[in-house]
């Protein structure tokens, strides 16, 4: 193979959307085997999510990305499974943001993040299933002259019994797309799914055992050239001048760049010579007015806001925490720290990009096409109706190229300097590691109070740190008080099911949780998990504590405080009965530990077993995990979220940090930024128990569990307890 | 060295077949294969050797492209990608991975299954101790429990669960 890409038209040109769309111009980014059937003229739109081919191969649009989690194959799963149609010939593609907004928004949100792909969607997929699923019958029974009622959609043949009639969907496809669609389907009843439910095979595996599944990096358009970049190392700088005089020199280099006020590129033939060229470029920054901040100064911003009354804000409040704290006879506190993260996906930032005066095209990795499309117009400065974006499966997400696309933007402007010619910008690692979008640093102090019977009666936990809603989305602050801040420790709100996703569950007689808002100069971001990462570890880490002084057993303490929550007592239950809680410990375990958490709407918990060696050197042996998340569309891809939010959620905890010195991140690569390997991943079983009635998230709840469970394990394991993270300078003995 | 490098062309020996490769000596392997050859299975993901992603073959032996000048090459060492592992990509690593559901965003598993190959090469029957030690490619998905059963399954050690 000599050339990656092979080029042809777009996919989507088929019925309504090629009137609607505007789709005069642009490349097909292959997504599998769905655009040869997409691109087909035979192909017709039945509804907006589901088009056929005279061979039955059906194309199912997915508005979502696939970043890995899965949600392609579980949406494709939902919208088969009313569609009634045959599994094994289901393709998928994606619409492009441009084409949802000529299209009225008909696909509604292309937003990936918040474990929402297929709990905030799966009524109107469904629907779409269903809806084109009726319009099949009624074209067939249309075509015999039968009534619709006498006729039955199963793999996608339909059959009219008396008269012992049957055809496929290819064959009636092209008759179904110009009826009109039916008002009113009726939804499956979860009980009887056929393929929704079930643990098939992920629908995008084959290419990406074979090296042909294409990423944004991978892109090849005809004429393109490759850029480099390099932003100021210091949040908040800009270039005050740079000397490229020898880059300009160097083979294959075209141009030199400036990118808006803060960085500088090179645009070359070949990525390397423009990696190359850049690091001959000499560049003068202004560090501006963060050049020596530090995380050990900002640790004592943090610090002050543990005590402080300033800037402070009340998330979730019940009874009188402080007037029974204040005369408790038995109190206890503790503190406790998480550093930022960053995302880290493996593959690293880039788009690429083709701008003329009247056009502006993008092909990117990104969670959010919406959004992705928003910035590439803010960029080129051309409307949204003259701009779209060609979405790629993504070499990770984890929530780095959801809210923010500071790469899309940086590749327009780059483009937009070079009319005419698609440029292909990608990051370094050092770019990407040391230019995130950080999670969120905090520190916790907390404190409990125990009556004579160990039964905790008050707690307050008060939070100090970065607020993300303050740097991303402002607009969604209350009064300045950033309700994020409270992920899976927010009030609990029964009435209200979709708002309760990360409320407690455990009745605390009297509780004051608060967040004293300290803004560091480092751009935060949403990682996978998000807040929930450091709130379990500090709520679930206490409440061990508090049940060591109480003389209670840990679970024993959680289940007292969950009388009323029988879906949160399963799970826990589930785990302890599971990794033998209370039973003698084998092969080397020399602690368990427990933690529960509800967050993104689903009800998780773990059950850790560690052993800790004379020298201090951690092995986790096992990890039980537990989840119900209401419904299962796909318990074998459930499984692997489980398993990879562990490893995401265990790397902060044994080995990753980003830290600030003279107003950079330090950790520039992963041998400074070590995540979790194969040697170190522990035994995962994964209990799925999903209990009906609600759609709950998948791709993060359990990484808030994953931490935690371990560091109470190792608590038990060693008597020494671990508060702040990670423990890799931490003597785990001593 | 290349013994044959004359005006930036080093002659490689890439999945069994002899290919110019107009590029300068110093750029590293990987975006070769990548840029010059179209070969883009092999990925970029650290650039100092850390991560694996660019792993390939060289002579049967794993090797993290990134690190390796192409000017270091001799044109007989044979270079093989994940674009050359298997005549139809039915290697049974590759065969166990899509039947295991292993790759989640999937942008490390050409280079896990690169070294995975490299590892049964060498040890038909690897143990949890050989992986450990063979396999330290970085996931951020979290494959790696799949991917130890994978290899367990490949080499015959252990059935395939359902």
């Amino acid at each position: 193979m000599t050339d990656a890409i092979k080029l042809s038209r777009r996919s989507f040109v088929t019925g309504s959307a090629a009137a609607a769309g505007g789709l005069s111009l642009g490349f097909h980014i292959p997504l599998g085997a769905s655009t040869a059937a997409a691109q087909d003229a035979a192909v017709r739109e039945v509804n907006a999510w589901v088009l056929i081919k005279p061979d039955d191969t059906v194309v199912i649009r997915i508005a979502r990305s696939e970043m890995g989690q899965g949600t392609l194959t579980g949406l494709a799963q939902l919208v088969a499974e009313e569609l009634e149609c045959n599994w094994a010939k289901v393709t998928t593609e994606y619409p492009t943001p441009g084409q949802n907004l000529a299209r009225n928004r008909v696909w509604g949100d292309f937003s990936t993040g918040g474990s929402r792909g297929i709990r905030q969607s799966h009524e109107y997929v469904r629907r779409g299933g269903a809806t084109a699923r009726e319009m099949l019958i009624q074209a067939a029974a249309k075509d015999w002259g039968v009534a619709a009622s006498e006729v039955r959609a199963t793999n996608s043949v339909l059959t009219h019994a008396p008269s012992g009639r049957s055809t496929t969907y290819g064959k009636v496809a092209a008759a179904a797309a110009v009826l009109e669609p039916p008002k009113d389907v009726k939804l499956k009843d979860p009980k009887d799914w056929k393929i929704a439910g079930k643990p098939l095979p992920r629908l995008d595996t084959a290419p990406k055992v074979t090296g042909q599944q294409i990423y944004g990096v991978d892109l090849k358009l005809p004429g393109m050239l490759n850029a480099a970049i390099k932003a100021c190392p210091v949040f908040g700088g800009t270039v005050a001048g740079i000397d490229d005089g020898k880059a300009k020199a160097m083979p294959g280099v075209k141009h030199v760049l400036r990118v808006a006020d803060n960085a500088v590129a090179v645009v070359a033939e070949t990525w390397w010579q423009a990696k190359t060229a850049l690091d001959a470029v000499a560049i003068n920054w202004d560090e501006g007015a963060h050049k020596n901040a530090s995380s050990e100064a900002f640790a004592e911003v943090l610090k002050d806001g543990l005590n402080s009354s300033a800037n402070v804000f009340v998330g979730n409040q019940n009874g009188d925490a402080p007037a029974v704290l204040a005369t408790a006879a038995r109190k206890i506190e503790a503190i406790y720290s998480y550093p930022h993260q960053n995302h880290a996906t493996m593959e690293p930032m880039n788009a690429t990009a083709l701008w003329t005066a009247d056009k502006c095209e993008v092909w990117c990795p990104t969670q959010n096409g919406e959004a992705a499309l928003a910035a590439t117009a803010t960029a080129a400065g051309l409307p949204q109706t003259k701009c779209d974006v060609y979405k790629v499966h993504l070499g990770g997400g984890f929530g780095r190229r959801g809210a923010v696309h500071d790469y899309v933007t940086q590749a327009v402007l780059i483009a937009k300097q070079v009319p005419g010619t698609p440029i292909k910008l990608i990051w370094t690692r050092e770019e990407d590691m040391t230019h995130g979008r950080y999670h969120p640093v905090t520190m916790a102090k907390m404190t409990g109070a125990l009556d004579d019977k160990g039964n905790l009666i008050a707690l307050h936990m008060r939070i100090s740190g970065q607020s993300i809603l303050s740097s991303i989305f402002p607009g969604a602050l209350q009064n300045g008080r950033d309700m994020a801040t409270f992920q899976g420790v927010g009030p609990d709100n029964p009435a209200q099911p979709t708002a309760n996703e990360h409320g407690i569950c455990y009745a605390f007689p009297n509780l004051l949780v608060d967040h004293a808002m300290r803004n560091p100069h480092v751009p935060p971001g949403f990682w996978r998990g998000v807040n929930v990462n450091q709130n379990a570890i500090y709520l679930e880490s206490f409440l061990d504590e508090l049940a060591a002084v109480a003389g209670v057993d840990a679970l024993e303490f959680r289940l007292r405080l969950l009388g009323n929550q029988p879906k949160a007592r399963a799970v826990l239950e589930a785990v302890a009965a599971r990794a033998g809680w209370g039973k003698p410990m084998t092969d080397g375990v020399q602690g368990r530990g427990l933690s529960f958490l509800r967050s993104f709407g689903s009800y998780t918990a773990a059950c850790a077993e560690v052993s800790v060696s004379d020298r201090g050197k951690l092995k986790i042996h096992r990890i039980v995990a537990a989840t119900d998340p209401g419904h299962a569309v796909n318990p074998r891809q459930i499984e692997m979220q489980v398993e990879g939010s562990f490893v995401y959620g265990l790397g902060p905890l044994l080995y990753q940090a980003c830290t600030v010195k003279n107003g950079r991140i330090v950790e520039d690569n992963f041998d400074t930024y070590p995540p979790l390997r194969i040697d170190e991943m522990p035994k995962v079983e994964t209990i799925v128990m999903p209990s009906g009635g609600w759609w709950g998230g998948v791709g993060e709840p359990t990484i808030g569990v994953a931490a935690p469970a371990v560091l109470n394990a190792i608590a038990r394991a060693t008597g020494k307890r671990i508060r702040h993270l990670p423990i890799k300078d931490q003597n785990l003995r001593a | 060295m290349n013994d044959l490098v004359e005006d930036d062309v080093a002659k490689l020996t890439v999945n069994g077949k002899s290919v110019d490769v107009a590029v300068d000596g110093e750029t590293p392997l990987l975006w070769a294969l990548r840029e010059q050859l179209g070969l883009t299975g092999t990925k970029y993901g650290c650039g100092v050797a850390v991560c694996g992603s660019c792993t390939v073959h060289i002579d049967g032996v794993a090797v993290r492209s990134c690190s390796v000048k192409v000017g270091s090459l001799k044109p007989d060492q044979k270079i093989t990608t994940i674009e050359g592992l298997s005549p139809a990509g039915d290697h049974p690593l590759q065969k166990v991975w899509v039947e295991m559901d292993v790759p989640q965003c999937g942008y490390c598993q050409t280079g896990m299954i690169m070294a995975a190959a490299a590892l049964l090469a060498a040890k038909p029957k690897p143990t949890d101790a050989d992986i450990d030690a063979e396999m330290s490619n970085i996931c951020r998905c979290g494959t790696y429990q799949r991917v130890r059963a994978a290899i367990h399954v490949a080499a015959g050690n252990v059935k395939a669960q359902g």
